[in-house]
């Protein structure tokens, strides 16, 4: 078969491809976007992004009640968002087999938190599978659908960071066509009210407990999950995903149980490996959620968290510092200054964030792009809690300081996610604050996804846009205007006014990404009626650096979009005739 | 060649990720094992970002190059090279694009940047490759060539022959840029 260098969410997808699967729903989050995105380029697969993951949950299952395999991807904070199904959807089990992916974001690469969700494969009661590398990447996630139709339940398989963004070589396969399993009606099976659910409860440890009993050798399309490695009997290593090739690397000589089913543990196996070796660690990123219950189940181990730690990401080196064991010389440098990611050059949030920190305004913040404009030189937001928290948390503000001065922010693709009922919240309640919707026509951060408001689909395919304005209108608001966040004295007159204004507004900025839309091109240049005063600097655009003690324009990196020309009060900041005009 | 640890870094935006697929799909092409990690996310929009690609005839198993263990470290910026120098193995070769992009907490006067950049990175290379990827990237007609540039200069420290680079190069760049990358290519292994 042929083998193809892929990432690990491509394997993901491709897996979900080979394993027959019909429809996906998702919504992007880094590092879990992929999945859905490589997917959507295969045919025979409805492909989709639901406006949040809770209703990418709820249409997966939907799909497994109507007899077909499916799937729904999300980071880690988006599987709290869809926590609601996950955990019913526990009870109920499956029709055609259902697959809930979720990313860990061990590191905080690009996410708010750091949480574990194993726990919410504990918690719910399903089985968690988590692959170390990207074929096995492919080959879980096909396993998990076997898993989920043998078992009759939803399957959380767990990828993180490392995983989804490492890339491997995979071997592909052909898929298979799984004949849809027709739907029977079975109120008692999938009407989760209170007289079902309490017998679902039963049947569903019934069948955690039927899945413990098997773990100790199961073994899909002859993939066996969890793996004994016997070496060195000296020292025994618990682990799984990405941690397993770090103590590979680390410690060769060592033996080592790597698990891929990780709930439930596969305890029998773990007590006759630990009867084996002399000396039994466990090495798990993130929470100890290995060890508290192999503590519980008392099982002995000479090491485990203490010697490492809850934060971050894991390495080989980690592993052998641990160990006393020796790591490669290396130079010792003065540290280099820090570059914290920003706003790109054109980007329409730079030009709404210069006027609210011009402004000097609170700013309840939210998850995107514009998160970066916390930043210096912006410096124009002061909180940032979790998607469409930005709203909610202004009305709160505004109750606690009987004030609406200040403004919540927040994008397009992050206000159809969960700004809305934050925006309905305001409405009914007489809040008298301000919203600004960011409309730039796409999700930004995690690499340019369709939203409703896009006009296209997963696909590509032309789809109702749905107009923000008319929306946000039927949600009672009476002051809605509309602004191209490049037009500064407008956004500057219009926040002055609706902030002071007595009642409920939104301020939509409509400009879109910088990155989608095809820039001028043409670089702007600073002539000689610069006075030096630095408020082009105030943007902070990555293509202006000071030189000879001057603001001074990189040709190479303008776009020519322009904002610079727009802040400078002396008129000094021209466009060049065309492309290398001096 | 047993193995080969490259380390790919630079700022977000300037074309790393190509970079490692196209080392990536040679490796695969010629039959050694490879695993590449890299960032996609938050740093991309202009931070510090990395990419790790391990070759080799042996298994590979942790996807990550750990400090003092890259045989090279192909840099897209100065600064870059300078702060990823540590994960340099000693007598490893350093590809600079002498290109330097100020961090904004350098533009904003907030932070000096660090003096001697260049001379700590000659003092502690086995070998360095420092040279202007940005002007002979310009000359191929696009910026973006950077990449291609600097993977040119480093081919001539690797096993493969230049029509595996190219074969490479075809397969995986989009049709209308795979004449510029050639040259690309070309000036950079020339360079």
């Amino acid at each position: 078969m042929e083998k193809k260098i892929m990432l690990g969410n491509e394997a993901f997808a491709r897996g979900a491809y080979e394993a027959g699967v019909k429809v996906i729903s998702s919504y992007p989050g880094t590092p879990s976007t992929e999945v859905t995105e490589t997917a959507a380029g295969y045919g025979d697969i409805h492909v989709e992004w639901a406006p949040n993951e809770k209703v990418g949950v709820e249409v997966a299952i939907g799909a497994s009640v109507g007899g077909v395999r499916s799937l729904s991807c999300m980071k880690h904070v988006g599987l709290n968002v869809a926590a609601d199904p996950f955990f019913t959807a526990a009870y109920t089990g499956v029709n055609g087999g259902a697959v809930i992916l979720v990313a860990d974001d061990n590191g905080c690469h690009s996410s708010q938190n750091e949480q574990d969700s194993r726990y919410y494969g504990k918690s719910a009661g399903v089985p968690v599978l988590e692959p170390s590398n990207a074929q096995e990447c492919k080959d879980y996630i096909k396993a998990a659908y076997e898993i989920s139709e043998k078992y009759d339940t939803v399957v959380l398989l767990r990828s993180n960071t490392r995983i989804s963004h490492s890339r491997g070589i995979v071997e592909m396969g052909e898929r298979k066509e799984v004949e849809r399993i027709p739907y029977e009606k079975n109120i008692k099976k999938y009407v989760a009210m209170p007289a079902m659910a309490r017998v679902l409860h039963v049947a569903q440890e019934k069948r955690m407990a039927q899945i413990a009993a098997d773990s100790y050798d199961i073994e899909v399309d002859g993939i066996k999950l969890n793996t004994v490695e016997m070496n060195d009997p000296s020292i025994g290593i618990i682990t799984s995903g990405i941690c397993y090739q770090y103590v590979k690397e680390a410690f060769p000589e060592a033996s080592v149980l790597k698990m891929g089913l990780i709930n439930p543990l596969p305890v029998d196996l773990i007590k006759e490996f630990a009867s084996k070796v002399e000396k039994l660690y466990i090495i798990e990123e993130g929470d100890p959620f290995f060890e508290e219950q192999l503590k519980a189940a008392g099982v002995e181990f000479a090491g485990g968290k203490e010697m490492f730690t809850i934060q971050g990401e894991y390495s080989a080196n980690m592993i052998r510092k641990a160990f006393g064991k020796e790591v490669a010389e290396t130079v010792a440098i003065e540290d280099a200054p820090g570059r914290p990611p920003l706003l790109c050059a054109g980007c329409p949030h730079k030009a709404l964030f210069y006027v609210l920190n011009k402004l000097k305004k609170t700013v309840m913040g939210d998850i995107g792009c514009y998160t970066l404009a916390s930043l210096p030189p912006t410096s124009a937001m002061d909180t940032c809690l979790c998607m469409g928290g930005s709203i909610p948390m202004a009305h709160g503000f505004e109750k606690a300081t009987e004030t609406s001065d200040h403004v919540a922010v927040l994008g397009d693709s992050t206000f159809f996610h969960s700004g809305i009922t934050g925006l309905i919240n305001m409405s009914y309640n007489g809040a008298k604050g301000t919203v600004m919707i960011l409309d730039n026509r796409i999700t930004g951060m995690t690499g340019h996804q369709q939203n409703p408001a896009s006009g296209k689909n997963a696909k590509g395919e032309e789809a109702p846009a749905i107009d923000i304005a008319t929306l946000v209108k039927a949600c009672g608001v009476k002051n809605v205007v509309e602004v191209d966040p490049f037009e500064l004295k407008d956004v500057e007159r219009i926040i002055k006014e609706e902030t002071a204004r007595d009642e409920l507004s939104v301020i939509i900025t409509k400009r879109p990404c910088a990155l989608i839309v095809k820039q001028p091109g043409i670089p702007y240049n600073i002539t000689d009626k610069c006075k030096n005063c630095k408020q082009c600097m105030k943007i902070g655009c990555p293509c202006i650096e000071i030189r000879d003690g001057n603001p001074y324009i990189l040709p190479e990196r303008c776009v020519g979009c322009g904002l610079c020309s727009r802040v400078c009060p002396f008129d000094a900041i021209e466009i060049t005739k065309g492309k290398g005009a001096e | 060649m047993n193995n080969i640890n490259i380390l790919i870094v630079g700022v977000g935006g300037q074309g790393t990720l190509l970079a490692s697929v196209l080392l990536g799909n040679l490796a695969l092409d010629k039959n050694y094992d490879v695993k590449l990690s890299e960032v996609h996310g938050m740093a991309q929009r202009g931070g510090s970002v990395v990419t790790h690609v391990k070759i080799s005839e042996d298994k590979v198993y942790s996807p990550l190059i750990e400090e003092g263990d890259a045989d090279i470290i192909i840099a897209f910026e100065e600064l870059e090279a300078y702060r990823w120098l540590p994960y340099l193995k000693k007598g490893g070769a350093m590809y600079v694009n002498t290109q330097q992009w100020l961090p904004m907490p350098v533009v904003m006067g907030h932070v000096e940047y660090p003096e001697n950049v260049m001379k700590t990175i000659e003092e502690n290379a086995g070998k360095v490759k420092a040279f202007d990827a940005l002007k002979l990237a310009e000359e191929c007609g696009s910026v973006k060539a950077v990449n291609v540039v600097l993977l040119g200069a480093v081919s001539n420290d690797l096993p493969f022959e230049e029509d595996a680079w190219i074969k490479v190069i075809e397969e995986n760049v989009k049709p209308k840029f795979v004449d510029l990358n050639k040259k690309a290519f070309e000036l950079g292994r020339n360079a």
